[in-house]
Order: C-alpha cells, then structure tokens, then sequence
C-alpha cells in the first residue's frame, strides 16, 4: 500500500535557524497520527510543509506516492482545520463548505448537494444560512471540518483544532473527530500540545523535540516504554532520578536506586549510568520494612479523587512526586512510608547525552 | 497552461498584428506591426520575433521560458533607448556609428502589449522554476507592479539625472554637470557674509527645519490639549485634522495675501487705525513660514495624538505613585514614549515643507526655495533645463534622505506600548504651566485659521475684501454661471473646463490608484519573495519624492519616444496615480494586519488559487480600506498642484493650476471662489464615504477568526 504522507530527508529553514532537520517519516492510510510537542519544536511547520503553506528547504515530500515538494497549496489534495477555523466571515455556512468545491470547479446546485450532505453529517443541518459569527464555538469548529472533509482530501491536516474550547466541550468534540476520521476512513494528521488529548485519539504519535523526532509510536508505547529522558516528562508526569545499572541478565537489569537494590525489565538498557522514569502512580505504599526503599512525607495535597504527596529518599537528591487514590485515609507530612515500585510504570533511560 | 498559451497569444498578436508605433509623430512609416516596419526599413523589430518562437515550447522548461521572456524585453527596451526620432539615442553611438543613425517614433499599442506579454511569460517561467512558491499569479503581480514602477517612478528620475549631465546640444558634460551642481546660486552662503541672498539649496533646508521644528511643537501643543486636558472644543481639533487633506495647498499662502499682503485686511487696518507704514514683509520667508505651519500642523497633530493615545496612562499613574509631580511624569515618562512620534512628525513635516510649491510661489517673493526655482527653470523664463533637473536631484536628495531616516526611525517602533491587553486608568493631567502654554499657543493658531478659512469663505462673495465688502455673485458667476442660449443649457463659467477636466482625471487615475495600491499592499504583506525589501522601498519612496521632481522627470523622460505621453490626459493620470499609490499601499497594509492570515491559507488550503483567494476572501473583507483610498486618492488628485502644473495643456486645464494661474495675475476673486468650492466638495465627497464606510463598521460581522 502506498504511503499516505511520506517525508525523505526534509529540512526547512528560516534564514539560519533550522526549524525542522532532516526528517524522514512514513504515515499510513486511515491512521490519525498526531504530531506533539512543545511549543518552537517544528510540529505546526510540519503540518504546514504537508499543506504546502510552507515550502521544504531540502528533501521530499510524498502524497500518495506523488512528489509535491514544488507544489502550491491549492494544487495538493489535502485539507486543513484551522486552529482559528479561519471561517470567511463574509459567507454564511454553506457559502463556506461550499467554497472549495466551486474552486474546484463544480456546479453549483452539486457543491450546495454535496455541502448540504456534509453540514449533516457534522450535525449541522439547517445550519447553512447562518453568519459564522452567529454559531457557538462547537458549532464554528464543526462547519471549519465540514468545509475540510467535503472535498474528501487524500490528508486531512489538523493545526490544534481544540485549543479554542473549554475544557469540558474539547472532550466531546475530539472524540467526535475520531468517530467522523474511522468513519470516513480518513488519513489525518493532527497537531497538538495537549499530551493527553494526544493519547486520547491517536493511532500513533509522533513526539517531535529541537526540529527533529524524539520518538515515534503508539500512545501506549511512548507512555510505557520512552526511550528519553524528554519523552518521558513531556508525556505524562514522571519523577526522574539517576540509577546505577549494575547487571543485566535474562532480560531483567539490577540496579541501584539511591542505597537500594532493584531488578526490572531491561528495555535495550547498558551496564552503567542511567536515568529511571518512575510515574507518580507507580510509587505505591507499604508498610515501612529495613530492606525496602523508604521515605519520608514532605508535603501532601488533597485533589478530591486523589493525594499527591512530595516524597524525600535517603541517598536521592530528587524528591519524588506520588499520587495516590486513597484519600480516606491520608499520610501525615513526617510520616515514614515503606515504598514498592510498579514495574509498569517505572522506564530505564539512557542517561543525559 | 491556459495562461502561457494567452500571454503567448498576446505576444504573437503585439508583434503580428498590431500598430508597433504611435500613430502622431510617425516619421513616414505609416502604421504597421513590427514584422511589416522591420522588412520595410527598421531591422532591429525582426528579432523580437525569436523569443515568441522559442517560448512556443518551453513550456515544460521554465529556464527558455526565463530566457526568451528576459531577451524580448530586454531587446525590446534596448533598441527603444538606442534608436529614437532622432536617430542614436545614446550619443556615444552616434560617435561609435558616426551617422545620425536610423529613427522611429515612439511605441505604441503593439510594443506595449508585446513588452506585457514578454514580462508575463517570464514570470510563468519563473514561477514554474519554483519561486513565489509557484504561483504564476503572484510572480506575475510582483514582475508587473515592479516593471510599472521601474517605468513610471524610477526611469523618470534616472532621466532626470542623464539630462542633469547633457549640455543643450544633447553632448555629455559631466563637468557641467559638476560645475552647476556646485553652483554658487545653489550653495553659496552669501547671506551670512555678504548682503546677497544665500544658495536656493540652504534656503529650503532652512526653511524646511525651521516649519520642521514649528509644526512639531504646535501639533505636540495641539495633541497634548486633545488628550490630557478637559478642553471644550476637542471636536474642533479633530476636525482641525482633515482640513489639510481637502484644502489646495496655496489656498492659505492666497489667504495670508489677503490678510497681511500690502493691501491686505489686516495691514489696511494698522495702517488707518495705527499708522503702521504698509510693508511687503508678508513675501518672503515669513509668509511661507506661516502658510506652511498652519498647513502641515494639522498633519503633526495627527501624528502625535496617534502617539500619545499609545502611552499607556497606566505608565504615567505608576509615576504618579512613587511620587513624581505632574512636571517629572511629563518629563521623565511622557515626553521619552512619544520621542519617535516626534521624529516621525519633524521629518514628515520637513518632507511637506521641502515639496510644497504652491505656497513659495505665491508668497515667496524674492526668497528662492528649490520647488519654485525648478519650475522657472523648467518653464519660466530663465528656461534651463539642466538646471532645473539639477536642482530636482538636490531636492529629491534631500527627501528622499528625509525619508529614509522616518523609516529608521518608525520602523524601529521604540517604545509600542500599545499592548494587547487594555489598560485602564485615567491619563495624567498636565502640568498647570505647560496646560497654559499649550492654551497660548492654541489661541492663535485656531484664530489664524479661522481668519484664513473666513476669508476664503466670505472673500469670493464680496467685491474687493477688506476694502469694498459689499456683497457680489460677480466672481462666482464668472467662474460657475450656466447660460440658457440657442443650443440648450450650457457651462458658461469660466472653471467650468477645468473643474471637469479635473474631476475627470481624477476619477480617471481612481482605479490605477487603487488597484495598484491594493495589490502591492498584499503582495507586501501576504507573500514572500526575494527582493521584498527592495520592492518596497521603491514603492514607498514615490511618496517622498516631491511633485515638482514628479513633474520635471515626466517632461524630461516621457516627451519624447520610447515613451512619449506628454500632452495626453493618461500622463497627468499616470502621474497621480504613482504619486498617490502610497496611500493606498498604507490603507491596505493597515486593513490586511487586520485579516487573520489563516483565512487566506484556509482559501488556498480549498484548491482556490492565490487569485482567487485575493477576489474572493481578501478584498471583500478589505472593502473600508479601498474605499477610503479611492477617496483619499480622488482628493489629493484634485487638490495637486505641484506635479501637475508641467503637465497641464490647453487641452487639460485643471482646477488647482488655473485657480493659480488666477492669483498670480492679481484675480483673487475667482481664485477664492473657486478655491472655496473645491473645498466644500472635497468635504462632501469626504463625509459621503466616511457615511458609508461608517456603516460599514457598524455592519460589519464579528471577525471569525480575525
């Protein structure tokens, strides 16, 4: 099967500072693939070097097996949801779902069938007279993926579609973005900052740092298995300390946490200095014994569902930073806890180049 | 595709089919296209065939397309300068040839047509290599707009400077050249010596710095009273600010003739009631000093009270509360903010003053300034033709350095304090002793103005002002009267010709100026290509470059071939278009800043092309801007003088330069009769659309996304 977006080696810069280096990724038909990183790493350069708003500096760009590194935009089949939506406000709905299908050169009374299907398929129907500036934000959103989606694009590219809800309506609408992308069969791409919207709808997720790829792969692969010491804190939270592998064997690796001895799986990881991703949930309590990894409370929070405690370790330097979902009975700050590790939430990392 | 086989079409069609030359001036070659003159006796057309043959299959290779695009003109604009009516164009090859060498008439509608075709096919070549991002419609834009004022802005001034360097026979005289340049009537320094008047040059920078300084420190006055006092008649400041923008701009030097000239109202006044000796001190230096103050601290006053209203007051209460009386807020915060809107102002000022000619015409009297002198050299009676461009090089030096220091100095944007955020707070109030000097400087700027703008009201309607008021239509019915006689109603009055002469130029130069306008604004500020900068700076710079020099490069570079418009009605048109064309780029770029970039990359994003983008998203949602520059444009068209005063004919009298005309032979009626109508219509053209546009505002929808 040909590959939906393919980059070979491409770079792009703005005068001398190099924005995206050298990068070479394959997506696949009828996966939505997000792009997540922090602000400044090159996500929304990408979407756009796809879209054809910006032009690569070197490499190639493949659509559907096509080369169209020189092409301009409007001659790309690809669409794009704006995070502003960038509805025309001067036409009404269907005047904007219609927009592209007249630039396309269809009849008139086809592009207002056509609209009119799609504007219901968002949920829109007899929406279509209305002034953008007449919707709500949810609906505003909806007509800027009608308009996308109408001209069944080969990619359908999203620049942070959500960031202008409130939080409780991003929830609804993402996951109406995924039902319509299986629905349709689409090949999206989806840019975003939000680490857990991230993990909420994607295939697969492309974890971009310093204009290159950090690490590539499914939500659950980057959560459990980061291969940095980036990945791991950018997705969800972690507690990182140093460790000292000492031995690897039978695919587990002993190491040694602060003066405590421990064995987990081994990852790929070398004998030798290296960093442990630990999530704040995979620190869990037990009764305090003399062989065990302890700790003293320093802080503790109530969050209603849950505590969240800051954690002092004899021989760390780091505090540790745990949650807990038992508040009915909460620890003391100065109480000492005996503490277990979750092998499915505590990573070996290689250590900080 | 389509478009390359259009452009290729034209090209074939210009050089086939269509007259090559100009049909006046044809020196017995009758009309014909190019192919017919080049076989009957002017060979040099035959070449321009290759290029069309070679473009018919390059499509596919956008390097010949580059290629045959870039020979045609280029061969085209060559043989158009070697060979004009005279024979060699360059005098160095009438020395290499030694003959007089071969003529022909200027181009006409094939060559430019041909010279359209030959620029478009290089910019699909260029486009198709992968520049301007591929877009055939924005590389055309940009290779068109550029090549328009190549033509229109910059040929005329290199011209200008080749003239400056010919002595009359036509030879080159580099020595003359430098000889006149350091002139002792130019640069001499005589005044501070000797009793004679010094260089025309130290005149005008003189007197330039001198309003420079005056119209700055009367707008800070001026703007200080509209925003940080409780002054009752803010109004009046406002409307203060379009009086520049609708009034002909001698028609306050004309005024201040009537109020202080010899047998001025006010000088007869002294004299009766005083006995204070009646003096011609109003002529001269003076005179234009205070014509020009009262005309351009409007303009000052704009500028500063658009700087100060950018001083966040937040800044100016955080002084007040560690402290600070009212005279170390204004010292030490206020007055540092607004220091760029100071220099913007100074140096606009400077410009105005530099480039204002009718006022130094009118009241200058003896005292030379280099706008007046031009056009005696030019015109008048000295006739010098070389002088004259000499001297509109040292002026457009002058602007032009001018200009480029309010870029610096702008672009820059010291202290933009103007935050996203509103800041609330109370602006400080003045000091008490700055709030009097302020009202003391008010007082009788707002008198004088009244004054100036009274007499040219009442003063066409009275016999002889100042003297003999008693009431009269004689002047107005000179000017408008409409007779009934044997053919119908008619227009007998004599402004009649040149008020609709004026209006129709005027409206004819509306659409280029706007279109033209329009378009850089978006290719400046939505595209990227290499050059921008370049272009730029041509297209803003035709703002500093003074009228007269306007007027002066036209004459020398267009009234003879290649190009000979001279005489035309399209030549005045043209002229206002390129002079006026930065008011349009200004209203664009501030309109486009406002349209949220994503909305046009949502357009191109649906398959709609950048041409489409531009008709379809970009100008519907720009509609205030084009309608305030298509005024703006119509106004400052009918109030010019300056340029267009070397371009009139009989054919094409207009309004300002016979109201000029009048004055200069002492016929003040009719002058302020006609001067006080074309301000009123000015003013009723201005509130019809600022109606309009109003509306607009009110109607417009909640940008989305905007």
């Amino acid at each position: 099967m040909t590959a939906a977006v393919e980059f070979r080696g491409v770079g792009k810069r703005f005068g001398d500072v190099a924005v995206l280096d050298n990068i070479s990724l394959v997506i696949e038909p009828g996966q939505l693939v997000t792009l997540l990183g922090p602000s400044g790493c090159g996500k929304t350069t990408l979407l756009r070097l796809v879209a054809g708003l910006e032009q690569a500096s070197s490499g190639q760009i493949l659509i559907d097996g096509d080369d169209v590194t020189q092409r301009a935009a409007s001659e790309r089949d690809v669409s794009m949801v704006f995070q502003s939506y960038a509805l025309f406000p001067h036409m009404s709905v269907l005047e904007n779902v219609c927009y592209g299908l007249r630039a396309a050169g269809l009849g008139k009374s086809d592009a207002v069938a056509q609209a009119q299907a799609t504007l219901s398929q968002v949920g829109l129907t007899g929406f279509g007279a209305r002034l953008p500036s007449e919707l709500s934000g949810g609906q505003q959103q909806r007509v800027a993926v009608a308009r996308a989606i109408v001209l069944r694009p080969k990619v359908l590219l999203f620049d942070e579609p959500l960031s202008n809800l409130d939080a409780k309506l991003r929830r609804h609408v993402r996951e109406e973005i995924r039902d319509l992308q299986r629905e349709l069969g689409l090949t999206a791409l989806y840019v975003t900052h939000d680490q857990e919207e991230a993990l909420a709808i994607s295939d697969r997720i492309i974890v971009l740092n310093r204009a290159g790829i950090a690490q590539d792969g499914s939500p659950r692969a980057l959560y459990e298995q980061p291969r940095s010491r980036f990945v791991a804190d950018f997705i969800g939270d972690a507690n990182i300390v140093p460790v000292q592998v000492t031995a690897i064997a039978e695919g587990l690796a002993t190491l040694l946490l602060g003066d405590q001895s421990l064995a987990l799986p081994d990852h790929g990881a070398a004998v030798g200095a290296g960093l442990l991703a630990i999530r704040p949930h995979a620190i869990r309590f037990v009764t305090p014994s003399p062989e065990g990894l302890a700790g003293k409370i320093n802080r503790a929070s109530y969050l209603g569902d849950h505590m969240e405690y800051m954690l002092e370790v004899a021989g760390l330097s780091e505090t540790l930073f745990v949650t807990d979902s038992n508040v009915q009975t909460p620890h003391a700050p100065g109480t000492l806890v005996g503490l277990r590790l979750d092998p499915d939430g505590v990573a070996l990392l290689p250590p900080e180049a | 595709m389509r478009a390359f086989k259009l452009w290729l079409a034209t090209g074939w069609l210009a050089w086939l089919v269509l007259p090559w030359y100009q049909t006046e001036g044809t020196l017995g070659a009758g009309l014909g296209p190019a192919w017919w003159h080049g076989i009957a006796g002017q060979p040099w057309l035959l070449p321009l065939g290759l290029p069309l043959l070679a473009a018919i299959p390059a499509f596919a290779r956008p390097r010949l397309l580059i290629a045959a695009g870039a020979a045609g003109l280029g061969w085209l604009v060559l043989e158009g300068l070697a060979i004009i009516h005279h024979g060699w164009g360059f005098v160095w090859l009438a020395d290499l040839a030694g003959t007089p060498g071969p003529t022909q008439a200027a181009m006409g509608w094939g060559a430019a047509l041909y010279a359209l075709a030959c620029l478009m096919l290089l910019a699909i070549g260029i486009a198709r290599s992968g520049q301007f991002r591929g877009d055939v419609f924005v590389s055309g834009a940009v290779l068109l707009m550029a090549g328009l004022i190549l033509l229109f802005v910059i040929f005329p001034v290199v011209s200008m400077l080749a003239s400056a360097g010919q002595a009359p026979d036509g030879s080159i005289a580099p020595l003359q050249m430098l000889t006149r340049l350091a002139s002792r009537s130019i640069w001499g320094l005589g005044c501070l010596t000797d009793g004679v008047s010094c260089g025309v040059a130290w005149n005008t920078v003189v007197e330039a710095l001198l309003v420079g300084v005056l119209t700055t420190l009367l707008g800070l006055a001026l703007a200080l009273i509209a925003l940080r006092t409780d002054f009752p008649f803010k109004r009046l400041l406002g409307a203060l600010s379009i009086l520049p923008v609708i009034t002909p701009p001698f028609v306050i030097g004309l005024a201040l003739i009537l109020l202080f000239g010899r047998a001025g109202m006010v000088t007869t006044l002294l004299s009766d009631q005083f006995a204070i000796p009646r003096t011609r001190w109003i002529y001269g230096m003076p005179g234009i000093t205070m014509a020009q103050v009262l005309a351009f601290t409007p303009v000052a006053f704009l500028v500063l009270s658009g700087v100060l209203e950018g001083v966040s007051p937040a800044l100016e209460e955080a002084a007040a509360t560690m402290r600070a009386g009212r005279w170390r807020v204004f010292l030490t915060v206020t007055l540092p903010l607004i220091r760029p809107g100071l220099a913007n102002a100074f140096l606009i000022t400077f410009i105005e003053s530099m480039a204002d000619f009718a006022n130094p015409l009118l009241i200058g009297g003896n005292f030379s300034v280099l706008a007046t002198d031009i056009f005696f050299d030019m015109v008048g009676a000295n006739h010098d033709q070389g002088r004259a461009a000499i001297l509109a090089l040292v002026l457009l030096a002058f602007t032009l350095t001018a200009f480029q220091a309010q870029r610096a100095w702008v672009g820059r944007g010291v202290y933009a304090t103007l935050g996203g955020k509103g800041s609330g707070g109370a602006p400080a109030s003045l000091p008490r002793g700055l709030r009097w000097m302020c009202y003391a400087v008010l007082v009788p700027f707002l008198a004088l103005t009244l004054a100036v703008y009274g007499v040219i009201a009442i003063g066409g309607f009275v016999e002889n002002i100042g003297r003999d008021n008693t009431p009269t239509l004689r002047f107005f019915h000179t000017a408008f009267s409409i007779e009934h006689g044997a053919g119908g109603w008619f227009l007998s009055g004599s402004a009649w010709n040149s008020l609709l002469n004026t209006f129709e130029i005027a409206a004819l130069a509306l659409v280029p100026t706007v279109v033209i306008g329009i378009l850089i604004a978006w290719l400046l500020d939505r595209q990227r290509f290499p050059g921008r900068r370049a272009f730029e700076f041509l297209a803003m710079s035709s703002f500093a470059i003074p009228g007269t020099v306007v007027g002066v490069s036209y004459i020398l570079a267009f009234n003879v071939p290649p190009v000979a418009l001279t005489g035309t009605a399209a030549i005045i048109a043209i002229a206002f278009a390129f002079r006026n064309m930065p008011v349009g780029i200004r209203a664009g770029l501030a309109s486009l800043s406002q349209i949220d970039r994503s909305l046009d990359e949502a357009s191109l994003m649906l398959r709609a092309g950048s041409l489409r983008t531009l008709v379809q998203v970009v100008l519907p949602l720009m509609r205030p801007a084009i309608a305030t520059a298509a005024v703006y444009s119509f106004v400052r068209a009918v109030t010019a003088v300056s340029a267009v005063i070397f371009l009139v004919t009989g054919h094409y009298q207009l309004a300002t330069v016979y109201i000029v005309g009048r004055a200069d032979v002492g016929e003040y009626g009719v002058a302020i009769v006609y001067s006080a109508v074309l301000i009123v219509l000015m003013m009723l053209v201005l509130l019809a659309i600022q109606r309009l546009v109003g509306e607009r505002r009110l109607g417009r929808r909640v940008g989305v996304g905007a």
